[in-house]
């Protein structure tokens, strides 16, 4: 049994989330293979070689695989897909985006979001946003399978030696193209990344309030955030927007700030270690998940908190 | 130009999903249905192409039990001009409704397919892709703009590092996200004129497709609740639980 992970990588280094979706396959069990598809990403495929656990790294470098479209992606998995029982990818925007069309490609079946390896065959997963979780056996060949990579601890990004090979690259569709991505401009750490996450919502009651939340992120390395209610209204762009519909994130502190904590919010940082919730609503369902709560103006605790930093 | 677009009818996002005694699913007795929401956003923007002039037909297509019907009838009374249902009481999995769907597109040939980028009941997200995949069309998911020129359409796509573009040929299935419009409420009037609107209903049967599922869902269960937590008076009490307690900061 061997199982392949689809690395997810930018700029040459390996993204967060393919380590957690290796830790994944290792509780699958069976060899473990990486491929590492894009362009110019031999640096990458270095990267995934060094991984503690993966046996193999298979590179597909091609222009054709520039912005990871979906049409080329699912073409080479598939090309290779008869090599493997399990085929694992994040499940961020990167790996939901081609892991359906292989999998449709393959006649299978795809598992999403899995929380939980249960066995080879079961896996566990979140349904209904979160509020309930279903565990699900699979029947087909191949197992197509995104991974929830909150729930997968990292595995460690040194101490392997895998081989290195070249895969060919499918033909190109040509039926998209790739033309750019207009990042957020912000030197704060990533939300899917940062370890302390502070999320202001529609208590903020202004987008020129959230300076005010930049202030303490500053202070503590963490990476700012939203809810929908907070994005809808405008005040910050939508790549803040934690929740159901936004990011799912599990920092080891989320606080959240003015969030009353509707299901589509919770949804995205309840897997959070600890979390806070600073509202002067005492009635707001975000204390039903909160560690810590505060019931308090923000405008004066947020300051006050800045202060005691 | 032709657009089919997908419906599914869901638990309402409002109501809290409770996992039902047995534990086999949600239970569902009784709850309030509605349409999925981002299938709203994929029907408002057929509406606003139709608008603009380049769409001709918008015809809806929701693939369930009967009760269905009520949320394509809300499709029309937004804006569609016809719809289909594909009526079966299984609950089927994305791969099945993509091959059922795709059957749908082979008979109606339209120029673009758009779904919602995820039901919020199974939470898949696949759908748009598989059918794409079975089209052998190209996908643009996760779309928050459109804009069509012709034989191709340019989609600005939600992604975690923030907005990326690209342009796909037509034909294409391009799955919506939320913020690609803000869908309108029927207004009476267009309900009343709703329940004159063709709807063709065929059985999922008749078909001829194989769409047996591959998954068993062997448990549904609640989640793992979260131990009650703290209120603090202060925040320097919080600040010090968090340094000392919690040990996060």
């Amino acid at each position: 049994m061997t199982v392949l992970v689809i690395a997810e990588h930018e700029n040459g280094a390996l993204a967060g989330a393919t380590l957690h979706t290796i830790t994944a396959a290792q509780q699958i069990g069976g060899d473990l293979d990486v491929l590492v598809a894009g362009s110019d990403c031999a640096a990458a495929a270095q990267a995934a070689a060094a991984v503690a656990g993966v046996s193999r790294v298979r590179v597909a470098d091609d222009a054709s695989l520039t912005g990871y479209m979906a049409e080329n992606m699912a073409d080479l998995i598939v090309s290779i897909a008869a090599d493997y029982s399990h085929v694992l990818a994040p499940a961020t925007t990167f790996g939901k985006n081609f892991m359906p069309r292989a999998a449709a490609l393959l006649d299978v079946s795809q598992i999403s979001e899995i929380s939980a390896v249960i066995s080879a065959d079961t896996f566990e997963r979140p349904i209904y946003a979160g509020n309930a979780m279903a565990k699900v056996q699979s029947s087909d060949s191949i197992k197509l399978i995104t991974v929830r990579t909150t729930k997968f601890d990292a595995a460690s990004a040194e101490g392997g030696s895998a081989t290195v090979e070249d895969v060919a690259a499918a033909a190109d569709t040509g039926k998209s193209r790739f033309v750019g991505v207009a990042a957020s401009e912000s030197d704060r750490v990533e939300l899917t990344s940062a370890s302390i996450v502070i999320s202001g919502g529609r208590g903020m009651q202004s987008g020129d309030n959230f300076p005010m939340l930049e202030r303490v992120a500053d202070k503590l390395g963490a990476a700012v955030g939203a809810s929908r209610a907070a994005v809808d209204a405008g005040f910050v762009p939508n790549d803040y927007q934690v929740g159901q519909t936004g990011k799912v994130i599990a920092p080891d502190l989320y606080i959240a700030v003015g969030i009353s904590g509707a299901i589509q919010h919770l949804a995205g940082m309840k897997d959070s270690k600890t979390i806070v919730a600073i509202n002067k609503d005492s009635e707001a369902p975000i204390f039903q998940v909160a560690d810590y709560g505060l019931v308090a103006d923000l405008f004066d605790a947020v300051p006050e908190l800045e202060n005691e930093l | 130009m032709k657009v089919l677009v997908g419906v599914k009818r869901v638990l309402d996002p409002q109501v809290k999903a409770r996992v039902n005694a047995d534990k086999t699913g949600i239970d569902l007795t009784n709850a309030k249905m509605t349409m999925n929401p981002f299938d709203e956003n994929a029907v408002e923007e057929a509406i606003r192409l139709k608008e603009a002039g380049t769409v001709e037909e918008i015809v809806a297509l929701s693939i369930g039990a009967a009760k269905s019907e009520e949320t394509l009838r809300n499709a029309l009374a937004l804006g569609a001009d016809r719809a289909i249902l594909v009526q079966t009481d299984e609950t089927l999995e994305p791969l099945a409704i993509a091959k059922i769907f795709k059957a749908i597109v082979d008979e109606e040939q339209p120029n673009l397919v758009m779904v919602g980028k995820q039901a919020i009941d199974d939470d898949c997200n696949q759908t748009g892709q598989m059918l794409s995949a079975l089209l052998d069309w190209p996908q643009a998911t996760f779309a928050s703009k459109l804009e069509i020129n012709g034989d191709t359409a340019k989609v600005t796509r939600e992604v975690d590092a923030g907005l990326e573009s690209i342009d796909v040929n037509m034909p294409a299935v391009v799955t919506v996200d939320l913020r690609l419009n803000e869908p309108r409420y029927a207004s009476l009037p267009n309900v009343m004129k709703a329940k004159r609107k063709p709807l063709d209903k065929k059985a999922l049967a008749d078909l001829g497709l194989d769409t047996a599922n591959r998954m068993t869902t062997l448990e549904v269960m609640e989640p793992p609740a979260r131990d009650a937590g703290v209120l603090v008076e202060t925040v320097s009490e919080l600040v010090n639980k968090l340094k000392n307690e919690a040990k996060v900061i």
